[in-house]
């Protein structure tokens, strides 16, 4: 088992990237070198004042960091219950949190020497991170796409290309994240010497969950000083949306040690629990390997993995990063579904009373918002991840409303 | 190393030949062909077979071998009728060894000392599970020895000096020199690096060193087998299975092909060293 320490949830992972028994790196022995090799440039890299200034450097003046904690005064008050704050990773530029991720890998492929990009992607939210932070410094960037996001998220596919990235249609599988996550491994195994994978979620072989945490943790800590500046405590609950899992982890992580505040993460319910439509990955799911980690998976009785559903294409994958799985059966972190007619009215309401078009991903967590705030004190507190624009999600929900566009 | 295995290899060193490695998709495209085309492979010229293990999402796999999985996963193939497979194959055949190559997820949801105890019953004499480096012994590894099922393992062109020991040790029954950095069935490897290569290994074990992935012809094979213990084909047995099916199912070309192409490559492959 691991070597945590009981007093606290931050120490993990232990040296052989594990959380308890998730984590790991189940990887093919091509990859191995390539993985150890990112290991120890990243010790290096985050312990190094340079990176780290560097990082910082860009966090403020290329994405716009700190990004804003908003208080919903209208929303709080047409739920008559807990006050709701916005963490407002949406405004970043890319519109949304995925950049936190890619600046900083960037920064470690650029140490390392590597010359050439490949990253996955469901929603295009991370394709187009990864596609922006290739233009930025200078790199050729191949980016994996399930074929039936390529067509669903045409909009950021477009952005891709015109930020010079290349795109690869998956068409193996069902055609969505874990199948362009296959791609890119495969690509990655064949071109392992000069190409770094650009992983978006806080998934995969170990150091990948570590790493993309730390960069998305930026997110927690940011929160957790606004918080204390605007109310001078902490909140009662935070809530975050969890495909992968990265715009959780970076909110959650530095609360983690903080007993009073109760953490919530929220699952693609899809369409329902019952059938095989949704990618509730932790509720409906249990332990197995795939993709380079132990964890909660969507799979048959005999291990083989099923395809994710929801309407919204970012949460669509059968897995979870290993750090949830591990905070799930700890019992520190609750994970609960919401359907894709739940997200839909989240999505619909905080448009007309807030002014902000909501990304679907985020717009789960808002559902499990508004079934949380009624029930709490007018002057308890609520902090809700926004971790990304709805302007690519348009069509979609167009569709489903049933409006031609 | 199981005493087939150990046979096996001895007998090859005594006739100085290489080992004709040949692996096929397991169900693939339902079990009844499968059986027969594993019944034939002994007679057409293979000396180890390999019996690919169907996964969902084989990452180190190339299209050809991700769409045999796929179809004998459609058929309802799995690792009860994997071992039904090898029992059957039992019957007659008490020599030639078996070596299961799969990725781990499967047996993990199994679970690993059923699998391995079940697999020994049936005859397996050892496996290959793609996504178990050596930092993941303790999972499947350490127990195979214990059953006394070789665990063979991947060296590839990026196991470097300081990593080859650890990739080495808990090995058995040959080494898996994976000649290219890709996927199954992709670029061809070159003779000549894989010579050194496979001098390399040998400089620091005792074991068998097999070559495999992009190896698809009789005369790529003969190359690969002047230097090799053992040459590897798979994608060019597994893509002549796809080419012989009616709409995904079996036709009656379909086993005769699938040996007429192993006995073709075990010509190159005997003719290695002559």
């Amino acid at each position: 088992m691991s070597t945590q320490s009981p007093n606290s949830f931050k120490m993990g992972p232990d040296s052989e990237g594990q959380f308890g028994i998730f984590g790991g790196r189940f990887v093919a022995e091509t990859l191995m070198p390539n993985i150890l090799e990112l290991d120890e440039a990243y010790k290096t890299a985050k312990k190094d004042p340079e990176f780290l200034s560097e990082l910082e450097y860009l966090n403020k003046h290329y994405t716009g960091r700190p990004s804003p904690l908003y208080f919903a005064e209208r929303l709080s008050a047409h739920l008559s219950g807990a006050k709701i704050y916005f963490k407002r990773d949406e405004l970043n530029h890319t519109g949304s949190h995925k950049i936190n991720n890619c600046l900083g890998q960037i920064l470690l492929a650029k140490r390392m020497g590597k010359t050439r990009l490949i990253a996955e992607t469901g929603a295009g939210q991370h394709g187009v991170a990864a596609a922006t932070v290739a233009a930025r410094f200078g790199y050729p960037c191949l980016v994996y796409m399930g074929s039936k996001d390529v067509v669903r998220q045409s909009p950021n596919v477009f952005r891709m290309k015109l930020l010079g990235a290349e795109i690869e249609s998956v068409t193996a599988g069902a055609g969505t994240l874990k199948d362009a996550m296959n791609e890119a491994l495969r690509d990655w195994v064949t071109n392992v010497e000069d190409t770094y994978y650009l992983i978006g979620t806080a998934a995969g072989p170990h150091p990948y969950p570590e790493l993309v945490r730390d960069f998305q943790s930026v997110i927690g800590k940011e929160a957790r000083e606004q918080i204390q500046e605007m109310e001078g405590r902490l909140p009662d609950m935070i809530i975050a949306s969890v495909g992968g899992g990265s715009n959780a982890i970076g909110l959650f992580h530095p609360f983690l040690d903080d007993d009073g505040v109760q953490i919530v993460g929220v699952e693609a319910g899809g369409k329902g629990l019952d059938g095989e439509e949704h990618c509730a990955s932790l509720t409906a799911g249990r332990p197995g390997v795939l993709h380079g980690n132990r964890t909660y998976l969507l799979q048959d009785p005999e291990g083989q993995i099923n395809e994710g559903a929801s309407i919204s294409a970012g949460l669509d994958y059968p897995g979870i990063g290993p750090e949830h799985s591990w905070l799930k059966d700890t019992g520190r972190c609750e994970y609960v579904p919401i359907m894709d007619d739940e997200a839909l009215e989240a999505f619909q309401l905080l448009c007309r009373l807030e002014g902000i078009i909501p990304a679907l991903e985020p717009s789960h967590a808002l559902a499990e918002v508004i079934k949380r705030a009624p029930q709490m004190d007018k002057d308890q507190i609520i902090i809700m991840n926004l971790c990304g624009r709805g302007d690519k999600d348009v069509h979609t929900v167009g569709e489903a409303l049933g409006v031609e566009l | 190393m199981t005493q087939r295995m150990t046979d096996c290899f001895a007998k090859l060193a005594q006739e100085n030949r290489p080992a004709f490695v040949t692996y096929f998709m397991g169900g693939d495209p339902d079990f009844d062909t499968s059986v027969e085309i594993m019944k034939g492979l002994p007679a057409a010229g293979a000396d180890v077979i390999e019996l690919g293990m169907p996964f969902s999402d084989p990452m180190a796999d190339g299209p050809s071998i991700q769409a045999a999985g796929l179809r004998a996963l459609k058929g309802g193939h799995n690792l009860t009728k994997c071992f039904q497979m090898v029992r059957t194959f039992r019957e007659t055949d008490n020599e030639t060894p078996i070596v299961v190559m799969g990725y781990y997820n499967p047996i993990y949801q199994y679970g690993p000392e059923k699998f391995l105890s079940e697999a020994r019953e049936a005859g397996i004499d050892g496996m290959i599970v793609v996504d178990l480096p050596p930092e993941m012994d303790e999972e499947l590894c350490i127990p195979a020895l214990k059953h006394d099922l070789n665990f063979i393992r991947l060296a590839t062109p990026t196991t470097d000096e300081k990593r080859l020991p650890k990739v080495l040790s808990n090995t058995s029954g040959f080494v898996y020199y994976v000649s290219i950095n890709g996927i199954t069935g992709a670029a061809a490897p070159e003779p000549d690096e894989v010579a050194a290569s496979v001098a390399h290994i040998k400089a620091r074990t005792d074991l068998p060193i097999c070559v495999g992935f992009g190896v698809r012809t009789a005369e790529q094979a003969a190359s690969i087998g002047r230097a090799a213990d053992g040459v590897v084909v798979g994608t060019a047995i597994v893509s002549t299975i796809a080419d012989s099916l009616n709409d995904g199912a079996a036709s009656d070309q379909t086993v005769d092909q699938a040996l007429i192409i192993v006995s073709s490559i075990a010509e190159g492959v005997r003719s290695a060293r002559r």
